[in-house]
Formats: structure tokens, C-alpha cells, sequence
């Protein structure tokens, strides 16, 4: 081995060493098939969203004993939000679902964790015609679209899915956030097949369907989005031609 | 060794691209933190412009009883205001109620100026051409906290009862798209869009520096704005029915904040994107 040899190599080893350390805290944002070893709480959860079973437990939530009864804080909500339109009220008035994540602060024991999935699962309605994707260019726009719903939204504003504001989408979009793990290359790593499109789709459908207190919205079941959305952001997902799955 | 220097190489060099993207990343969050800067310059926070205005409202004598909200009390005596609002919310006797300065300054109003509220009220928020009193009275009161530490009031029973529902209120999940306060601001070091997230769900310096630095300009909005408002917005953004002005649940929110904000030191009206 020449000394040329070995300096090139000492400087290659340098380099990946050097370049370790960010790669380690850039997998917190990577899903699933990266290489495991220096894994975050952040990609743990990335990994499990894609696996049914119950969250691990977050590490922040030390579910402080409650100190005050479920009936005065829902007197409090009731002095705050009661006078807001009755159809309103009703949409903080939590399911069964919600009542577990919010008494356990989605830190839920896994029986509990078991119970939301089975609940949940049954309230996800699969495309009739069997098809799961739809228009990736159009789902690419739902997924940077973040109005609707709000109370200073027109009623009839379309509904975006807003995937941006948490997830990293297309390479070309730099503007994204980090509440949720990076989708690039979604279908492409999961090559595209079946199995990986009904769990996606259930997970957009509901989320709790698969992550017992997920963060995410149910986009289905909650009827933010329609159907024909959910299967344009499938498209953008999973079709080979979405920038998603280029570069 | 000439492939596997070779490979080495490569495998540096693959790895080495991968950090760009965050890089990239890194750059736009130091551009946006030069432009915090940039517009955190107190002499051109035309907040103070609302500092101003307040100071005339506070001594100006309306209502039927014809007198000004100088002799009100914010917790630390009639009319002191040095020091007022880094203590509130606060539990008043006279009232027998837990209350935020908003709360206090409509007590006042009623109580001491006979002065009808809802003009007020209506008024919480200002727009083009439309002042609101408040967001100029409380950028007044508390521009005389500035400087002094946030001291959460937690001694009286029922302030300690709005401290744990507020800790409540900010878990708590609903709405459409099932959010609570904790889906974005439950976990350290997450971003929105290209917007950094404090961490609220426990003390720190995050809960500090956000809890310090309202009431605040907001140059988007050409508006002062309190902390009211912040929350409105927040519950607007999770998708929740409008909250009550001047509510109890806000109030709960904003001592449990104080809470765990406690000794952050006051720097307002600040200025904000």
C-alpha cells in the first residue's frame, strides 16, 4: 500500500466518520427502511407507523395523576366554548377513542392501545371501486393545501390535507415540518406493493386505526377529506411519476 | 487496496451529500432567526405605538361614573402597575374569581367606570381603521413588567385549580382533526411548515421565552397583540370552535403557562413575524 493509498484512505474513513454524526440526527426524520443503530424517539414512532400495535411510550408524557376531576375541566370547556354554534360544541365533545388518548395523554396502556385499533379499523370504508390511487397531481396540491375547517373558514372552503405542515413530501418543496416522519421516496422504498397501499390508505383513512393515538388526523373517518382526496394523496404517495418517488 | 480505497471514497463521499439537505434547512432557520432579529429593534416596534394609546385609556375618565381605571386594581394595590402583570393571572378577593389582565380590566370597567363592555368586547380584536382598547391597554400595563420575571401566582386554591385545568385544556384532543395544544407543541425541537415549535408540555427555556414576549407587535398582522389572541388563534388553527374572550379556559391556559414559564424574564410588547 502506497502512502498515497493510505492517506486516501484515512480521508475517506475521516469523511464518513465527520459525516456520521449528522446522518444519526437526520434519521430521526427518516421512515422505516434506514438502517437502525443511532434511532430516535422520533424515528421509533416513524417505524411504528408503519407497523399495526401500540405506540411505545412517548417520552415526555409522564401521566401526571390528574389533579382535577374530568367534570371541572369539562365545566370550563363548557364557560369557554359554549357559545359557539351547537354543530361546534359537538365536535370537541371526544369519541371513545379520544376520551382513552386524552386520559392517558396518548400514553395508553396496550389493552387500551389494543381496543382503539379494533374500534377504529371498523370505521375505515375502503374504496368501493377497489382503487386506492388516484391523481397524484391533484393529491400534490391537497397536500400543500392547509385551509379549511377552521372557524374563520368559509363553509364551503375545500378542505386540504395540509401533509406539509408535518411531513416532508416532495424533495422540491423545502418548506415542510417535522411533527411527522419524512414520506420522500414513500413508494419507492415500499415497492409499491398492495399491502403497503391498504396500510397507507387505512393510516390517512385513520390513523388511530393503526397507531393507537396517533397525532395524525383522521382524514376519513373525521369526513375531512373525501375519498376521492384521500386516493389523489395516495396517488402522490405511491404513483412512480410523483416527485415524491423521484431524484 | 486501490478498490477499497476506491470504495471508501465513494462511501464518504455518499454519505457526506446526504447532510446537505439539512443544511439547507439549517441556513433558512438562521435566516429567519437574522430576520427576528432584524425586526426585534425596540425603536422601530411600532407596539409602543399601543403602549402610547393605553396609557391615554387608562387615565381617560369614561363610563357613568364619569371616573378613569386609575384606581383598579391588578393585584398589587389601586392603580400600581409596576411589576402587575407578571403576576397574573391572579385570584382577586373581591371578585372571588381567578383572573387574566383582560378579565380584570373588564371587571374594572364594569365595576369601577360603569362602563358598558361590549363595545369592548366587540372591539377585542382590532382591524383596519378599528383600535381595540384592550390590545392597547394591555400592551400598556404590561410594558411595565418589562424587565422583571414571570411570577405565577399559585398560592390560593382556586389559582391552583386553573393552573391544573389549564394543564388539562392544553392536552386535551378534539375538533376534527383531533389536536390538542401538545400535537405541535409536545415535543422538543419539531417545526411547522418552516416554523420552529416551543416545547410547552413542561418548564423550560421554551416556555420562558414564549410566555415573555407577549403582548406583542405582529408585523403580519400590522397589529399588537396579546396573548388573547395568540390562543384564539391557536384554537382557530386546530380546528376548535371559537373561544369565549375573556374565558375561563383561556385563563386556565395562560397561568399554566405562566407556570411552567416561571422566571422568564418580561421583554414587552415584543415584535413577531
Amino acid at each position: 500500500m502506497t502512502k498515497l493509498h493510505v492517506s486516501m484512505l484515512a480521508l475517506a474513513l475521516g469523511g464518513a466518520l465527520i459525516c456520521a454524526a449528522p446522518i444519526a440526527s437526520r434519521a430521526a426524520d427518516q421512515p422505516v427502511s434506514k438502517p437502525a443503530g443511532a434511532m430516535s424517539k422520533a424515528a421509533d414512532k416513524a417505524v411504528e407507523a408503519t407497523k399495526p400495535g401500540p405506540s411505545p411510550a412517548p417520552a415526555k408524557t409522564a401521566s401526571a395523576a390528574s389533579k382535577v376531576s374530568p367534570e371541572t375541566v369539562d365545566g370550563y370547556i363548557k364557560a369557554t366554548f359554549g357559545k359557539a354554534p351547537e354543530d361546534w360544541q359537538q365536535r370537541i365533545v371526544p369519541d371513545e377513542t379520544m376520551q382513552a388518548c386524552n386520559k392517558y395523554r396518548n400514553d395508553v396502556p396496550h389493552e387500551v392501545g389494543d381496543a382503539i385499533m379494533k374500534r377504529e379499523i371498523a370505521k375505515v370504508a375502503y374504496p368501493a371501486d377497489g382503487k386506492f390511487l388516484g391523481n397524484w397531481k391533484d393529491g400534490a396540491k391537497i397536500a400543500n393545501n392547509g385551509q379549511g375547517g377552521q372557524f374563520s373558514d368559509k363553509p364551503e372552503t375545500v378542505h386540504g390535507g395540509n401533509c406539509y405542515a408535518c411531513h416532508q413530501m416532495a424533495k422540491s418543496e423545502v418548506s415542510f415540518g417535522t411533527l411527522g416522519p419524512s414520506l420522500t421516496h414513500y413508494g419507492k422504498d415500499r415497492n409499491y406493493t398492495e399491502a403497503e397501499i391498504k396500510q397507507a390508505y387505512t393510516k390517512i383513512y385513520n390513523s388511530q386505526a393503526v397507531v393507537p393515538c396517533s397525532n395524525m388526523p383522521r382524514f376519513g373517518t373525521n369526513g375531512f377529506l373525501t375519498e376521492q382526496q384521500i386516493k389523489d394523496v395516495m396517488a402522490f404517495l405511491f404513483d412512480p411519476e410523483s416527485p415524491v418517488n423521484k431524484e | 487496496m486501490r478498490p477499497i480505497t476506491a470504495l471508501s471514497a465513494v462511501i464518504a463521499v455518499v454519505l457526506c451529500t446526504m447532510p446537505i439537505v439539512a443544511k439547507a434547512q439549517d441556513a433558512s432557520e438562521k435566516e429567519i432567526e437574522r430576520y427576528r432579529e432584524m425586526i426585534s429593534d425596540p425603536m422601530s416596534n411600532p407596539g409602543f405605538l399601543a403602549v402610547d394609546r393605553g396609557e391615554q385609556l387608562w387615565a381617560e375618565k369614561r363610563g357613568t361614573k364619569n371616573v378613569s381605571l386609575e384606581s383598579c386594581d391588578l393585584g398589587l394595590g389601586a392603580g400600581r402597575l409596576e411589576g402587575a402583570f407578571a403576576q397574573l393571572p391572579r385570584y382577586f378577593k373581591d371578585a372571588d374569581r381567578v383572573m387574566d389582565l383582560e378579565q380584570r380590566l373588564l371587571w374594572c370597567m364594569q365595576n369601577i367606570q360603569g362602563l358598558d363592555t361590549k363595545d369592548v368586547v366587540a372591539r377585542r380584536f382590532s382591524g383596519p381603521g378599528k383600535p381595540s382598547d384592550m390590545e392597547d391597554l394591555v400592551a400598556f400595563i404590561a410594558n411595565k413588567s418589562t424587565g422583571m420575571k414571570i411570577e405565577p401566582q399559585l398560592s390560593h386554591p382556586k389559582e391552583q385549580e386553573m393552573a391544573a385545568v389549564g394543564e388539562e385544556l392544553f392536552h386535551r384532543r378534539g375538533g376534527v382533526m383531533d389536536f390538542s395544544c401538545s400535537t405541535c407543541h409536545g415535543a422538543e425541537g419539531k417545526r411547522i411548515r418552516l416554523q420552529a415549535l416551543p416545547y410547552l408540555a413542561g418548564p423550560g427555556k421554551d416556555a420562558q421565552v414564549t410566555m415573555a414576549s407577549w403582548p406583542t407587535y405582529r408585523v403580519s398582522q400590522s397589529a399588537l397583540r396579546t396573548f388573547q389572541h395568540r390562543l384564539w388563534d391557536c384554537y382557530r388553527q386546530q380546528r376548535w370552535p371559537a373561544p369565549e374572550y375573556g374565558s375561563d379556559g383561556i385563563t386556565a391556559l395562560t397561568l399554566y403557562l405562566n407556570k411552567i414559564a416561571a422566571g422568564g424574564e418580561l421583554a414587552v410588547p415584543s415584535i413577531k413575524r
